[in-house]
C-alpha cells in the first residue's frame, strides 16, 4: 500500500474542500471498498479524507420521504422497521449482498459507489480502461463469464455490482451532494452512474471533491409492494450473476404500473422502463412477465462465456416479478 | 497517536496511517487470536467487535477507530471461565485446523447479540448469519450444531 496522509474531516463542507484541493485525494467512510482496492494496488490516493464520523448517519421519516444520511450503515437501513415496511426492495436488496459483518463497517453512499468485482480491474498486472485509461480491457479476450451484458461498450464490459443501487434504480431516488467549491446538488438516480462508453474510469457524473450528503426515497405507494430476487453461484454472501429489483401496483388482476431493474448484468443499474410499460394493462401473470422480460433483454449481447446470462436474467425478472404478483397484500 | 480501547484495556498506538486494526491488534499488541486469512474481507477470519459490532478488522484502518472499544477473542472469556460459545465450539469439536475459529466464534457472539429471541433463530438463519466466516475445512455443520446449542 501506498503511504498517504490520514485526515479527519470535520466538517461537510471542509471534508469536500479538502478532497477538492488534492487531486490524488479520496474520501473515506466505511472503507470496505476503498482499503481493500488500496491494498491490491488499484486505488493510491496520497490523501484520504475520513467523512465516516461526520454527521451523515441518521434517518429521517415523514410522510413524503425518507432521507438517508451517506453514512448510514448498510445494516442500520437493511434492518430499520418503516423501511423494511414502505421499501421492502432496499432491506431485501442489502439483506441479499455483503457479510454482516461487512453490513455493519460499509456506508449507504460506499455501497452505491462500490467498483466492480471485475478480476482484470482488481489486478494492477492487467490490462483494464476502468483502472488506467487507455490500456485495453483484457476481460474482452479473457475470463468474461461475471461480465456485463447490457450497456457494455468496446472499451469495457464490467459489471457493476451493487444490489442496493439495483433497488434505489425502481424508486425514483435522489441522492444529494455537496460540492468542493461549496455548492451542492440534487441528483436524480437515474443518470448518476455512467455508461462506461470511451471513459470507464468515469462512474458517475460526481466532480472530484464532491461528497454525497443524503439519499432520498420519496413515498411511493407501489413501493409498498416492492421486491429483491437475486441469483449467484453461492447460496449466501456472494455477488449477484443476475438480480432484478421489482414493484407491482395490480387492481383486480391487471397491472397498472410496474418498476424493474436488473443488477448483476449491467454496467450501471439498469433500470427496464419499456419492459415496465409492456406491462401496463397486462393479467399480472407468468406469461406476461416473461414477455418482458424479453424485452428487457432485447439488446443484450454476449461474450464467449457470458451468454447464460442473458436467459438467467429472463428467469430472474419473471420469478422476481410472479412471487411479488402472489405475495399476500 | 490512536487511542483505543482493546478487551477493557486503554493503548496508545503510534501507527503508520496505512495500518489496519488487525495489525495493530496482532502486530503491536501481540494479540494473535484474530487471524489473518484472505486480508480483503472476503473470509471472516479477522472479526473482532468494535463499539459492539461484529466488523473486520483487516479493512479497518487503526487510525480510524480513534476512541473506539475494540473486543477480541481473547477478551471474551471471563476470567478463566470460557464463554459458552468457546464451551460448546470444544464440546462439538466445531474445529479441524483452528484457523477460522477466532472469526467464528467472534461473529457468533455477535449474533446472538443481534436477534432478539434467540430461540427462534433457525439454522437457516443461523447459516445465513454466519455466511461472512468461511471455513475451509468444512466444519460447518459442527459450527452449527455448537451455535444451536447456545441457542437454547
Amino acid at each position: 500500500m501506498r503511504p498517504f496522509t490520514y485526515v479527519e474531516g470535520v466538517s461537510v463542507a471542509d471534508a469536500a474542500a479538502a478532497v477538492h484541493a488534492t487531486p490524488a485525494a479520496m474520501f473515506l467512510a466505511g472503507g470496505t471498498t476503498v482499503v481493500d482496492l488500496m491494498k491490491l494496488g488499484v486505488l493510491a490516493p496520497d490523501t484520504l479524507v475520513d467523512v465516516h464520523r461526520l454527521p451523515l448517519g441518521d434517518i429521517e421519516l415523514d410522510d413524503r420521504r425518507a432521507r438517508i444520511g451517506a453514512c448510514v450503515r448498510n445494516a442500520q437501513l437493511a434492518e430499520h422497521p418503516e423501511i423494511r415496511a414502505r421499501w421492502p426492495v432496499v432491506g431485501e436488496a442489502l439483506q441479499s449482498g455483503m457479510s454482516p459483518q461487512l453490513r455493519n463497517m460499509s456506508t449507504v453512499a460506499g455501497n452505491v459507489l462500490q467498483r466492480t468485482r471485475c478480476p482484470y480491474y482488481r489486478d494492477p498486472h492487467s490490462a483494464c480502461n476502468k483502472r488506467v485509461p487507455g490500456s485495453g480491457c483484457a476481460a474482452r479476450t479473457g475470463w468474461d463469464r461475471d461480465a456485463a451484458v447490457l450497456g457494455t461498450s468496446p472499451r469495457c464490459i464490467a459489471v457493476f455490482p451493487s444490489d442496493l443501487a439495483t433497488a434505489l434504480a425502481i424508486l425514483d431516488a435522489i441522492i444529494y451532494t455537496r460540492r468542493g467549491d461549496g455548492g451542492a446538488r440534487r441528483l436524480p438516480f437515474d443518470g448518476f452512474h455512467r455508461l462506461p462508453g470511451d471513459t470507464p474510469e468515469r462512474e458517475t457524473i460526481l466532480d472530484h471533491g464532491e461528497l454525497v450528503t443524503h439519499f432520498e426515497l420519496p413515498d411511493l405507494a407501489l413501493a409498498r409492494r416492492s421486491h429483491y430476487f437475486k441469483v449467484r453461484d453461492r447460496a449466501s454472501y456472494d455477488f449477484a450473476l443476475a438480480a432484478a429489483a421489482v414493484a407491482l401496483d395490480v387492481e383486480r388482476g391487471l397491472v397498472r404500473d410496474a418498476r424493474i431493474a436488473l443488477g448483476g448484468v449491467a454496467t450501471r443499474p439498469w433500470r427496464c422502463s419499456a419492459a415496465e410499460q409492456s406491462l401496463r394493462g397486462k393479467r399480472a401473470e407468468p406469461a406476461a412477465f416473461r414477455a418482458a422480460a424479453d424485452l428487457a433483454l432485447a439488446d443484450a449481447v454476449a461474450g464467449a462465456h457470458n451468454g447464460f446470462k442473458i436467459e438467467l436474467a429472463r428467469h430472474v425478472i419473471t420469478r422476481a416479478l410472479t412471487e411479488l404478483a402472489i405475495r399476500p397484500g | 497517536m490512536v487511542r483505543l480501547t482493546v478487551n477493557g484495556e486503554r493503548h496508545e498506538l503510534d501507527l503508520d496511517p496505512r495500518t489496519t486494526l488487525l495489525d495493530a491488534l496482532r502486530d503491536h499488541l501481540g494479540l494473535t487470536g484474530a487471524k489473518k486469512g484472505c486480508d480483503h474481507g472476503q473470509c471472516g477470519a479477522c472479526t473482532v467487535h468494535v463499539d459492539g459490532r461484529r466488523v473486520l478488522s483487516c479493512l479497518a484502518l487503526a487510525v480510524a477507530q480513534q476512541g473506539r472499544e475494540v473486543m477480541t477473542i481473547e477478551g471474551l472469556a471471563l476470567g478463566v471461565h470460557l464463554h459458552p460459545l468457546q464451551l460448546a465450539f470444544i464440546e462439538c469439536d466445531a474445529l479441524q485446523c483452528g484457523f477460522c475459529t477466532a472469526g467464528q466464534i467472534m461473529s457468533a457472539a455477535a449474533l446472538l447479540g443481534e436477534v432478539e429471541h434467540r430461540r427462534e433463530l433457525s439454522d437457516a438463519s443461523i447459516r445465513e448469519r454466519m455466511s461472512g466466516n468461511l471455513c475451509r475445512c468444512g466444519a460447518y455443520p459442527n459450527i452449527l450444531a455448537a451455535i444451536r446449542r447456545v441457542r437454547t
